[in-house]
């Protein structure tokens, strides 16, 4: 679908005329992110990171097959192949620290993306959908991140399965048979690592088909914007392309030069140098972290360190999980009809001085020792984190008095809309 | 009958008998059951492909002399390709686990439980947190023994004490004593 004002495609020449009527690729393109795809004018570079995401999908997949050309999942030669990846193979050392670098870039760029969604509640109605589809993506990535960090066969890929896994052993009854089928044995060895290598080969290219359903879902209600009003007429949108082409174009650059600096001046600092010591099932490091990604759920994890009905154990698994599972629920939990954070006062306050505050203190203390004070400061960050979503989120959407919308996007951007009457504004969320 | 050149008319497929049951129910039942059972019978072999292969289950016990153990000493050795600590305990250690209440723990169990009879200064554990899995420290030389002087693990601040029994931190349970027997004064056999 798409707003009536859209241009349409019409092939240039015979050859695409004769390709329209058999297989009309170019027309999906053209509708999907060309001329034929209006999009509201206002959107800021919050509103970049989605195509920044899938530029770093790609890039995961190109390095990713390069490498498994080079790799073997053996766990008697698999830590000697990524060193000879480093050192022997042409390029290699490229690929692989793009590949590494390129992980977290793709969660640093998904991170900004979901926080854009928090703050403009990019998750309403009609867009819920799209953003089941986004959590559903998020928690695909990061299985795909934790097998692939187990490929390397170090110190931190061997005692990141079996925490990780480990995890599975807190269900009650049947969770050590479970530990033990996911790991084909009963500590991670060559089948855990053969497994993980075939999942990790899998995986992305799932997440490649959620992501057109993503996408696909995005196209029916058109992108949202930082006013959140609704488009109503022409002057509302422009093309996608060439305006957001540019655009994107603009941030990817900017991006990439930034990941260039990472990946050829400073290619392990996102790294543990614990993996670069082969894997050893009788010694476990000083600090077992997973890569910084995961660290505000692994201190929702080690949060928990009291029984209480249930054993703690259970308790820091079910939060982990529970973390992400709540944005499940988001669309929600969050009444208010309005959707941007721009003209939500309370909400505002909440965002800046609550949740941002909140994550960044869970992804500080998920990388810290599991001692004092940390420990208690991530029961407090834990704490808030629940609160904010469950009660603070709810409570605030409810009870506060939204600042007046602009009339339309146009009226925003130009300061007037011939088509506003005096004095109206938009009804909430339309 | 099956008429192989014309048209499927109405009374062909809606061939009711008097009781309301069709003749071609009886198909569409037996079909259907057909092939669910034949996806179970996939999906077996789906899923049990992913356990422990027929070599890994095959990994054989373990010997272990103790003799050279001294008290206050602990040794690592392998079992099931995951670490077992064998622990001589000197006499303190024995009245400090002896002297708590083993009701009042989080896994309740006395040394003398943990412990072959007439050895209860040998202290054979599994070197695996039962948290997730970490090796616990202390079982080196001037390695931590957290604050109950027997394991800590580092991982997510589990301390457990000089029967291997959690006292503080995430661990739910005790670190596991296995199967083992003494098969001479000084040689165990685990597994
Ligand atoms: C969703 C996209 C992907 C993510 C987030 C991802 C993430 C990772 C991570 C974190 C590592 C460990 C890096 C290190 O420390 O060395 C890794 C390694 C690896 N990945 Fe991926 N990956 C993705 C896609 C792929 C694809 C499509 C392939 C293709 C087969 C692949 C093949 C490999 C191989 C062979 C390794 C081991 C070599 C190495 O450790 O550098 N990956 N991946
Ligand atoms: S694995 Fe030992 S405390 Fe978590």
């Amino acid at each position: 679908m798409s707003f009536p004002w859209a241009k349409q495609y019409e092939p240039t020449n015979g050859v695409m005329q004769w390709l329209d009527e058999r297989l009309p690729l170019p027309r999906l393109v053209y509708n999907a992110v060309g001329a034929g795809y209006p999009v509201p004018r206002n959107l800021s570079y919050m509103w970049n990171f989605g195509v920044l995401a899938g530029f770093f999908l790609v890039l995961q997949i190109v390095t990713g097959v390069v490498l498994a050309m080079h790799y073997a999942a053996d766990a008697s030669v698999a830590f000697g192949k990524v060193e000879h990846i480093m050192r022997d193979v042409n390029w290699g050392w490229a690929m692989r620290y793009a590949h590494a670098n390129g992980a977290s870039f793709f969660f640093i760029v998904v991170y900004l993306h979901i926080f854009r969604g928090f703050f403009y509640s990019s998750y309403k109605a009609p867009r819920e959908m799209i953003w089941l589809l986004g959590v559903v993506i998020f928690l695909l990535m990061m299985a795909t991140a934790f097998m692939g960090y187990v490929l390397p066969w170090g110190q931190m890929s061997f005692w990141g399965a079996q925490v990780i896994t480990g995890l599975f052993e807190a269900i009650p009854l049947v969770g050590a048979p479970i530990k033990t089928w996911l790991l084909g044995g009963f500590a991670p060895d060559d089948a855990a690592l053969n497994r993980f290598f075939s999942l990790h080969y899998l995986l992305p290219f799932v997440i490649a088909g959620v992501v057109i359903l993503h996408i696909w879902a995005l196209h029916i209600p058109g992108s949202s914007n930082p006013t959140g009003v609704e488009v109503k007429q022409e002057s509302d949108t422009v093309p996608f392309h060439p305006y957001y082409t540019a655009k994107d174009g603009f941030g990817l650059g900017v991006v990439l030069i930034v990941f260039s600096l990472m990946v050829f001046f400073s290619p392990n600092t996102l790294g543990h140098p614990d993996n670069y010591i082969e894997a050893n099932p009788l010694s476990t490091p000083a600090l077992i972290v997973p890569e910084w990604y995961f660290y505000p759920f692994y201190a929702i994890l080690r949060a928990f360190t009291f029984d209480f009905i249930l054993p703690a154990k259970l308790w820091g698994v079910l939060a982990m999980f529970a973390a992400i599972l709540v944005w499940f629920f988001l669309p929600w939990l969050d009444r208010s009809p309005v959707r941007s954070g721009h003209y939500r006062p309370l909400f505002r306050k909440f965002f800046w001085f609550g949740l941002i505050p909140c994550m960044a203190a869970l992804f500080y203390l998920g990388g810290a020792h599991a001692e004092e004070p940390y420990i208690m400061l991530s029961q407090i960050a834990t704490a808030y984190y629940f609160l904010h979503f469950l009660v603070i989120l709810p409570i605030i959407s409810s009870i506060e008095q939204p600042e007046p919308l602009p009339f339309s996007i146009t009226e925003a951007v130009l300061g007037s809309d011939p088509n506003a009457k005096l004095g109206t504004t938009a009804a909430p969320a339309a | 009958m099956a008429d192989t050149t014309g048209t499927a008319t109405s009374d062909m497929v809606a061939d009711t008998g008097a009781d309301g049951i069709r003749r071609r129910d009886f198909i569409n039942i037996a079909a259907i059951s057909a092939a669910g059972v034949g996806g179970v019978g996939v999906v077996l072999p789906l899923v049990s492909q992913m356990s422990p292969s027929a070599d890994v289950l095959a990994e054989s016990s373990t010997e272990v002399d103790v003799s050279a153990i001294q008290p206050g000493q602990a040794i690592k050795a392998v079992f099931r390709k995951q670490p077992l600590f064998v622990r001589r305990l000197t006499q303190k250690e024995i009245d400090e686990a002896n002297a708590v209440s083993a009701g009042d723990l989080r896994d309740a169990e006395t040394l003398a439980e943990r412990t072959k009879e007439g050895h209860q200064d040998l202290l054979v554990t599994m070197g695996v947190c039962t948290h997730l899995g970490c090796v616990p420290l202390g079982a080196a030389e001037g390695e931590n023994k957290g604050e109950f002087g027997g394991y800590f693990c580092p991982c997510h601040g589990s301390h457990y004490d000089t029967a291997g029994r959690i006292r503080k931190g995430p661990a739910p349970t005790n670190l596991l004593v296995p199967e083992y027997a003494f098969t001479s004064d000084t040689v165990i056999k685990v597994g």
